[in-house]
């Protein structure tokens, strides 16, 4: 294989899996990285590098078009970012010391949590409870538009969010992914945030989570232009395509194809990693 | 008459429209150049055979701001991708450069503050660490 056709490859497979990720909510990402890995042999490090750069990308193009429709909510997108950012410095710094096969398992294993996530009935309504003193003293409470008119909503268990954040960011910048799935129970599940709400600041988050861990994947020259170029170009198309077909998609069966995939990719994952073939 | 100090506020609604106006040029600016960087490194290398399986690193040039940036001079296919991915890792820090501002105007110094935080671990990890 040459580099043209290595490169058309890698552009498909980026693709589909933009397309798939944006028609599904999950996120492309997770994919790449193991398509790369098993497929076509490509070192972890360049293949998390490679994505988590497509990462950015897929996330800033989506925030753009969510944050007009005025659902996400900066304010506490802001604050959990310091626990995010700060996470993924650190899990950026934690890819460089852990071997690749010690890696791959990690990766899998998320791989196969996500793919569970994904299995998941969505958006439960919230119990009524008390607000959180300190989401009222950083004002975190905030609306959000509906059929009626603005829907005002509380947010509690800041700091287990913000735990959770963090962990989410390390995540992210060990393994190039956008965890979005992880921020998305945070808000949801922890801090009683409604579902489009959490799930639209999520994608708002995750490029700048991504761009924590970019600029130390960069600094130690693991991000290659010539493998890099195809993921964020072939995300980019992919997703695009994917947001515009979204509304008349059905999705749960998307959903759990997508699931499979991930799941089957999470085991190979980690069945490499621990017979050391990564 | 002094003027009502809400008309030196900015709403919540137009910081809302100038970050994903933000957001949406600076993803559209970097694919550009991501792919004309890419299209002549095809030319160029495209008969060549990619190595991706064991790890070496980039080149010192192509791992700092510096050296990406000012190697424009010195034109490179592989240079010029990496400016358009440096390009993309920028566009969310230029979104919380551009936050930072708009919590001022809105005399939210508790914000400034956060997101101040923010920008500079974000900007650490871009120049700081090397």
């Amino acid at each position: 294989m040459n580099v043209l056709e290595f490169t058309a490859v890698v552009g498909v497979i980026s693709g589909a899996a933009g397309f798939l990720g944006a028609l599904t909510g999950l996120g492309g990402g997770v994919v790449i990285t193991p398509a790369m890995v098993l497929l076509l042999g490509v070192d972890l490090h360049y293949a998390i590098g490679a994505t988590l750069v497509s990462v950015i990308a897929t996330s800033s193009g989506a925030a753009a078009a969510y944050v007009r429709e005025g659902f996400s909510n900066i304010r506490i997108g802001m604050f959990l970012e310091i626990a995010t950012t700060v996470g993924a410095v650190c899990g950026a710094f934690a890819a460089a010391k852990i071997p690749a096969s010690e890696l791959g398992v990690v990766f899998g294993v998320v791989l196969l949590y996500s793919a569970w996530l994904s299995t998941l009935t969505r958006g439960a309504p919230h119990p009524d409870e008390p607000a959180d003193p300190l989401a009222v003293r950083l004002r975190l409470d905030g609306s959000y538009p509906s059929p009626k008119g603005p829907k005002s909503y509380k947010v509690s268990h800041v700091k287990t969010g913000f735990s959770l954040m963090f962990v989410a960011g390390a995540l992210s910048g060990l393994l190039g992914i956008g965890s979005g799935a992880l921020k998305v129970i945070a808000m949801d599940r922890a801090m009683r945030i409604p579902f489009k709400v959490s799930t639209t600041t999520s994608n708002f988050m995750i490029g700048v989570t991504a761009a924590a861990s970019a600029g130390v994947y960069l600094n130690r020259g693991y991000i290659d232009p010539g493998l890099t170029m195809p993921v964020v170009l072939g995300v980019l198309t992919g997703s695009m395509l994917g947001a515009r077909l979204l509304a008349g998609a059905r999705t749960k069966a998307l959903r759990l194809l997508f699931g499979l995939v991930v799941g089957l990719l999470a085991i190979e994952m980690i069945y490499n990693g621990l017979t050391g073939r990564l | 008459m002094a003027l009502p100090r809400q008309r030196t506020r900015m709403t919540d609604q137009e910081v809302d429209e100038v970050i994903g106006t933000l957001l949406r040029w600076g993803v559209m600016l970097s694919a550009a150049v991501v792919a004309t960087g890419g299209l002549w490194y095809i030319i160029q290398y495209g008969a060549t055979a990619p190595n991706y399986h064991v790890f070496r690193g980039e080149p010192a040039h192509l791992r700092s701001l510096k050296g990406i940036v000012g190697g424009i001079v010195g034109f490179h296919c592989r240079r010029v991708i990496q400016l358009g991915l440096v390009l993309l890792i920028a566009t969310p820090v230029a979104r919380v450069a551009f936050s930072v501002v708009a919590f001022f105007l809105e005399h939210d110094r508790a914000y400034v503050a956060i997101t101040l935080i923010v920008l500079s671990v974000l900007l650490f990890s871009l120049l700081g660490t090397h």
